[in-house]
């Protein structure tokens, strides 16, 4: 008991005797341009700490590039606090890490000192790299713009009891508008599929009513679009949910069928 | 910012969208089903006999006379089937055909998270199913690979067919396979048709699981009474 206090207290009295942070081998997908062929180079990185979020992690492998006069990694991030959704990459094959988070969100405790780490984009036709782990996700934008929206004249909020919204509906609304449009999804998906994204905001504007006027339209333009994109077909895997960092149900992706055969029973046809 | 991209392959504009392929492959896989389940209370004639099997075999030949000629009910089947069979596997060279153009670039690393068995060998294992239908009906209704050929009744074709262990045992991994199919199929059937929400995920899931198990088990007793001298 004694003599371990003391260690500590050693220990504590001089920082830096030795380094308590963790050393990992990094594996990080390398790509100069869109059209130039990438490869995965290892790097090594020294007494990272724990507490460090992923992207932390990445931005002293930067330092440390920068310092030798190489070119740093390539990677999206904005917020950093788990809610834009730029930052995402593939961290030993799974899409944002180890946990079911946005990556800036990952921290390094997650993994153990002596760990390799492979660090990749996300890939998908629809999501061509821009360099290195940055990939041009606008192909989501475009869905979006297919008609993820509703459309109303702005101005002074309406009187909130005008309109009323069953409980119910606008707790499973709200789940589904949690998504920040990571592709999370279409990069776990076996299909590069993105249809946990479509669903999910076919989902959030349908169960409201200032989303039903447009309801059958939106969804099936929504979904010519994500097939224009080049993503691939849902098969029901689940690895998308699985891996969502807002944990967006596979139940959306039903209440989409739902409405799009629906729709397309009653004669919606997407605009081309 | 500009970003040239790189050679990026988008299909022109999808003339049949991707949902409706999927609702293709889930009513014809259905189709299927319903067929599998009215096949695997036939099979079970067996038990009772060479005399009622091969009549029951004749049944279904004549079934509607004589209302309607001959094997008319019979060719209306086989040709629904067939028609199940072919749009079940349009769809999903299909929707096969978009995921590799989605994705024609691998990771180096992939560790799956949620998917099961059944649901990662759906297109191999229908490929597999499919190759051993049609040994089957070359085995079992034509007698061409058949040790009694076509001149035999159905019941001893049976009898010899399963006797042979090697059929046995390619049978009994056809219809394993098939019943893995029919797990994940009823679970992604059931979200294709817009049917599947929250709370009823887990009986869909329990469901398919037990159907699948039970016309599984269906299957295998036949061969395996036959193999082990129980039918002969």
């Amino acid at each position: 008991m004694t003599a371990t206090d003391g260690a500590m207290r050693s220990s504590v009295g001089t920082p830096g005797a030795e380094k308590r942070g963790m050393n990992l081998t990094l594996r990080i997908w390398r790509q100069q341009g869109p059209s130039v062929k990438g490869k995965m180079v290892t790097y090594k990185v020294t007494d990272i700490s724990p507490d460090m979020s992923f992207l932390e992690m990445l931005d002293v492998l930067n330092e440390q590039l920068i310092l030798q006069g190489d070119d740093p990694v390539a990677f999206d991030h904005d917020c950093r606090e788990g809610i834009c959704g730029m930052c995402g990459v593939m961290i030993n094959g799974q899409a944002h890490g180890p946990q079911q988070t946005t990556t800036c969100q990952l921290h390094m405790r997650s993994f153990a000192d002596g760990d390799t780490i492979d660090v990749e984009p996300w890939r998908a036709t629809a999501f061509p790299v821009i360099k290195d782990l940055a990939v041009d996700r606008r192909a989501f934008d475009r869905i979006i713009q297919a008609g993820g929206y509703i459309s109303v004249p702005t101005g002074t909020a309406p009187e909130a009891h005008a309109t009323p919204v069953p409980k119910k509906d606008s707790d499973a609304a709200f789940d589904a508008a949690t998504c920040i449009g990571c592709g999370a999804c279409v990069a776990a998906c076996p299909n590069a599929s993105s249809m946990l994204f479509t669903a999910a905001k076919v989902t959030h504007l349908g169960l409201v009513p200032q989303g039903q006027p447009e309801r059958d339209d939106r969804v099936v333009n929504m979904v010519a679009q994500q097939d224009y994109e080049g993503f691939g077909g849902c098969t029901n895997i689940g690895e998308c949910s699985a891996s969502c960092p807002k944990g967006i149900s596979m139940e959306t992706i039903s209440r989409l069928n739902h409405d799009l055969l629906g729709a397309l029973r009653a004669g919606a046809r997407p605009k081309s | 910012m500009t970003v040239e991209h790189a050679q990026r392959r988008t299909p022109k504009v999808a003339k049949t969208n991707s949902v409706f392929k999927k609702a293709v492959m889930a009513v014809s896989g259905i189709i299927m089903v319903l067929y599998l389940i009215a096949h695997v209370v036939g099979n079970l004639k067996a038990f009772s006999g060479a005399e009622a099997f091969n009549s029951y075999s004749g049944w279904i030949r004549t079934v509607g006379n004589p209302a309607v000629p001959g094997q008319t009910t019979l060719w209306i089947i086989r040709l629904v089937l067939l028609a199940a069979v072919v749009a079940h596997f349009w769809a999903a060279v299909s929707l096969w055909r978009q995921a590799k153009r989605a994705r024609p670039q691998g990771y180096v690393t992939k560790k799956a998270v949620a998917q099961s068995y059944a649901s990662r060998t759906m297109r191999w294992g229908g490929v597999i199913i499919a190759a051993f239908i049609i040994y089957h009906i070359l085995d079992l209704t034509t007698g061409t690979v058949n040790a009694e050929g076509f001149d035999s009744t159905p019941y001893d074709r049976l009898v010899a067919s399963f006797q042979n262990p090697f059929v046995t045992i390619f049978y009994a991994i056809s219809v394993i396979l098939l019943g893995m199919h029919l797990r994940h199929g009823i679970w992604s059937a059931t979200q294709t048709l817009g049917q599947s929400n929250r709370r009823r995920e887990k009986t869909v899931s329990l469901f398919a699981i037990g159907f699948a198990t039970l016309l599984t088990l269906g299957f295998l007793l036949v061969p395996f009474s036959v193999l082990f001298g129980l039918i002969d």
